[in-house]
């Protein structure tokens, strides 16, 4: 009785340098919740852009048959023309405009021009209805919480006639209560006929709702399981079934008494002020150790390391830090640069370089003093610091006047790192190290950081990437919903006992 | 002479050749493109010394170019590490205009006593102006209100109150003459003028004036100690970087590069000595141009600058404190927006309600005709003062030309858009 409402059939979508899926099948049935897992980075995303035209058809292999036809989308408008909406993790509202305007920007109801609010008004109220959302259509996206931003994202979808709604992590800033009424729209809907695509890092989620749930790793369909197998152990294995080879240098861990110390760490977000983001923190890092932070997207490691990081993040911080026994000042950037704290940021193109300036400059900023006498720059030291730097880290460049910009992501990185290197640290905080660069780059990143664990710095690596916490780690922290959910030691730790850790909340404690 | 710290490839003469070809042809492409600039400015004035028939280059009119245009670049000066930081600041004519009046009010009109005198009530306008830099910089930097509200804002604050102080449409002065000194005195010749040629004498038995030759002595020896003090510190950078085994530009490239600066700057001192000497302001102006290149290129606060405007976060995240140094930019502007004002009032003699109106706009088109990036982090202070210094060309060459004023803005305007569309498309292509 069920029929195939989607196919997609040996999609293979490669960038410069990387193949980000390779003969990926995908059926959804008519009807039906069909969730897609996997890791960070394992293709789900770019998947959906595939299929609602963001990579416009020509620019991957494969077929998209839907509802029977063959599709080539040249953009989004084509696939929603046809009923396909995906609502991304991002929300894509304007936050100074009103919820009926919201829903019908770039399809108001109109005549040569001129809009009838009043017939958008009453539609947003019937659609808001439909979603269970109790506010005014005239109420400013900006004024209401992300869950109801989330349901008014919704509401959008089926003012377009939406046949195949795709929901792209759609709990994952949403707080319990929201995330449960969210689902339980969707089984709503599910019982008026429509057909939804649930993307979620969150398997209680996904064996709550989905009939069908397909896995994807490493840019591959793993498998498709139905609702009588699925089972969150099934799908911890199939989601990180993979096996580790020598991608990571060898090391002997010499590790000391513990020098870094975060007690009681708390963080309010810097807008909702009532909403807590880093709950009671409390880590701590060996002489010469590398320490993991685990944890999926959201958890809260970045806002964390960004706090500690001279307040970088949020508000009304509490907690103690100390370094060899001794609390230590963090309040600023450059009071955490002096106390010898080093955070490599994960968003390097914001947040770490100056793009339009050459490798040079760039290297020595965060150590100016460094490089200089009473204000003045002494160029000649500057330019060896470079092209020291430039050695250690391996950045392949024409010379030290390369603009960052023109740099690969790899290099970029080795900058970043360089940068922070010179500033000798003594507590070098990594976040995301090897996010979007080469094979190659990782392994001389991790190189660099087995070098540095042995000259006796205390190194926090924050990564989605499972293996590789495992293979460059002596210690892992999970992390989840800005609480530590567990800690193990990393010869006791697999992807499974992280994977559960996070979506269980608790943890195996280290031995 | 290479950077790389791998040995070298034994065998590849040929690739040394090539290397240093590739050098060679690099440093001559960016060079062309660094002093593309200056190579228009003598374009522009060779262009308007043949339209006039000479008189651009008179020395007299050289002297009348530096008084009228040095407000301009003074203030450049400081709207260049504005644009830099990434920020804009419109207020700057209006402060202008507004310390003009102060000091003419404090120098003519108040009763202050020992305190009307010029040097004390420089001092003092030179403080305002920071207060007024800090004060517009305080918002920006500490509340992120956009520059170009705060500054819109003082741009009608400072001309508001600019009015009010000269009470309406009227205009205060006379203004001392060792005031008006600093726009349009020249330096007093201690060393003793040459004569090289007598004047003529006429019938009458008095002296023909412009005719003959006598040079003004302690400007010939400035200028000989400032270019010899060009060559030295260019010769000796460059063997500092040879030692050290860096890059340097091709030998013969360094040398035109040097000659042809220093025949263009000993070629203006002669003009200037064979009138009355070097102008007041231009001296004031060339040591504050060397202060801002030394500041820019050579200190931890220019470099901070230029890589706040380049990326804020990045900045902030590498422990610069971004408000402070922000606030500490718009103060340097306030100073020199200061000294923009006494220099405007200086030259006129008098205060007036209009003093300054507009010279934002000139100043910020001089920055960005000097190359800066309206996005921030790119900019140079050599780039800003030849900018400034063609808006000035052409004003002056246009004037002498009678080009109606209407159709000098035209030509101005097109110059700067030309300018900046030359400068995209060259950064786009490289």
């Amino acid at each position: 009785m069920a029929s195939t409402i989607l196919e997609m059939r040996d999609i293979t979508k490669t960038f410069p340098g990387v193949k980000a899926l390779s003969n990926v099948n995908l059926s959804v049935e008519e009807g039906e919740i069909h969730a897609i897992v996997g890791e960070n980075g394992a293709g789900k995303s770019t998947l959906m852009k595939v299929l609602s035209g963001v990579y416009p058809s020509g620019t991957y292999d494969g077929q998209i048959v839907f509802r029977g036809q063959e599709c080539h989308f040249k953009g989004i408008h084509d696939s929603e023309h046809i009923g396909i909406v995906i609502i991304h993790q991002e929300l894509a509202l304007v936050p100074m405009l009103s919820i009926a305007e919201n829903i019908f920007l770039g399809n108001e109801h109109a005549s040569y021009g001129v809009i009838d609010w009043d017939a958008n008004e009453t539609r947003t109220a019937a659609l808001l209805k439909k979603v269970g959302l109790k506010e005014d259509p005239k109420t400013l996206i900006t004024n209401i919480g992300v869950g109801k931003q989330q349901l008014v994202e919704i509401a959008k979808a089926l003012s377009k006639e939406v046949k195949l709604l795709i929901l792209d992590e759609p709990t994952a800033s949403l707080s319990e209560k929201d995330s449960q009424a969210l689902l339980d729209l969707l089984l709503e809907f599910k019982r008026q006929g429509m057909t939804s695509i649930l993307i979620s890092h969150k398997l209680n989620e996904v064996s709550r709702v989905a009939d069908n749930v397909t896995v994807i790793r490493d840019g591959r369909t793993i498998e498709t399981l139905p609702r009588k197998d699925i089972s969150e152990d099934r799908i911890i294995t199939s989601m990180v079934g993979r096996s580790l080879d020598d991608r990571y240098p060898p090391r002997e861990p010499q590790i000391g008494e513990v020098i870094f110390e975060v007690k009681d760490w708390s963080v309010y977000h810097p807008i909702h002020a009532e909403r807590q983001v880093i709950k009671n923190v409390n880590l701590n890092v060996r002489k010469g150790e590398v320490v993991g932070i685990a944890g999926l997207m959201g958890a809260g490691r970045t806002e964390f390391a960004m706090s500690l990081f001279g307040r970088s993040y949020g508000r009304h911080i509490t907690g103690e830090v100390s370094l060899h026994g001794k609390p230590l000042d963090l309040s600023s950037v450059s009071k955490a640069v002096e106390n010898r704290i080093a955070y490599v940021t994960e968003d390097r193109k914001t947040y770490g370089l100056n793009l339009i300036d050459h490798i040079k400059h760039n290297v020595t900023l965060a150590n100016l003093s460094g490089v200089s006498s009473r204000g003045v720059i002494d160029d000649m030291r500057e330019m060896s610091v470079a092209n020291d730097y430039r050695k250690k880290t391996n950045i392949r460049a024409s010379s030290v006047y390369q603009l960052t910009g023109n740099l690969s992501g790899g290099n970029q990185q080795k900058v970043v790192l360089s940068k922070w290197l010179f500033a000798d640290p003594e507590v070098l905080i990594l976040d995301e190290p090897t996010r979007g660069i080469d094979v190659g780059a990782k392994y001389e990143i991790y190189t660099i950081i087995a070098r540095l664990a042995a000259e006796g710095k205390a190194i926090i690596v924050i990564s989605s990437e499972m293996p590789e916490l495992l293979g460059i780690t002596d210690r892992i922290y999970v992390m989840n919903e800005g609480r530590i959910v567990g800690e193990m030691a990393a010869s006791d730790a697999s992807q499974e006992k992280i994977m559960r850790a996070i979506v269980r909340g608790e943890g195996k404690k280290a031995s | 002479m290479s950077t790389e710290s791998a040995p070298a490839p034994q065998s590849g003469t040929a690739e040394d050749v090539k290397q240093g070809q590739r050098i060679a042809v690099s440093a001559l492409t960016t060079n062309l493109r660094e002093y593309g600039l200056i190579i228009a400015l003598i374009v522009i004035m060779l262009f308007f010394q043949y339209t006039t028939s000479g008189t651009l280059f008179k020395p007299v009119n050289l002297s009348n170019l530096v008084q009228q245009n040095s407000f301009i670049i003074v203030m450049a000066l400081g709207m260049l590490l504005v644009i830099v930081a990434g920020y804009i600041d419109l207020s700057v004519g209006s402060v202008a205009g507004f310390i003009g009046a102060l000091a003419a009010m404090m120098m003519v009109i108040w009763p202050l006593g020992i305190f009307s005198n010029p040097l004390v009530v420089s001092i003092v306008c030179l403080i305002v102006g920071a207060l007024i830099g800090a004060a517009q910089g305080y918002w920006i930097a500490y509340h992120k209100i956009p520059s170009f509200i705060v500054t819109l804002a003082g741009m009608l604050i400072f001309r508001g109150i600019c009015q009010a102080l000269l009470g309406g449409g009227s205009s205060v002065g006379p203004l001392p003459a060792s005031f008006k000194a600093l726009s349009s005195g020249f330096i007093p010749d201690v060393i003793g003028p040459l004569t090289l040629i007598p004047p003529t004498v006429n019938a009458a038995g008095k002296t023909i004036v412009g005719s003959g030759l006598t040079l003004h002595m302690t400007t010939i020896v400035l200028g000989l100690v400032a270019v010899l003090a060009y060559a030295y510190f260019g010769f000796r950078t460059r063997r500092k970087r040879e030692r050290h085994g860096y890059e340097a530009e091709p030998f013969p490239l360094f040398v035109i590069k040097t000659l042809v600066g220093s025949a263009l700057a000993l070629f203006l001192v002669f003009q200037f000595a064979s009138y009355r000497g070097l102008p007041v302001v231009l001296l004031v102006m060339g040591v504050l141009i060397s202060l801002f290149v030394f500041v820019t290129k050579r200190m931890t606060i220019g470099r901070r600058i230029y890589a706040m405007g380049g990326n804020a976060k990045a900045a902030q995240l590498s422990g610069i404190n971004t408000e402070r140094l922000t606030l500490m930019v718009f103060i340097n502007m306030g100073v020199l927006s200061a000294l923009g004002g006494l220099i405007i009032a200086a030259r006129l003699g008098q205060a007036v309600p209009a003093a300054g109106l507009g010279s934002e706009l000139d100043v910020i088109a001089a920055v960005f005709i000097g190359g800066a990036s309206a996005m921030g982090g790119v900019g140079q202070v050599i780039g800003a003062v030849v900018g400034g210094f063609i808006m000035g060309v052409m004003n002056n060459g246009m004037s002498i030309m009678g080009v109606n004023v209407d159709w000098q803005q035209v030509v101005k305007g097109l110059v700067l858009l030309g300018a900046v569309i030359f400068d995209v498309y060259n950064k786009n292509k490289a």
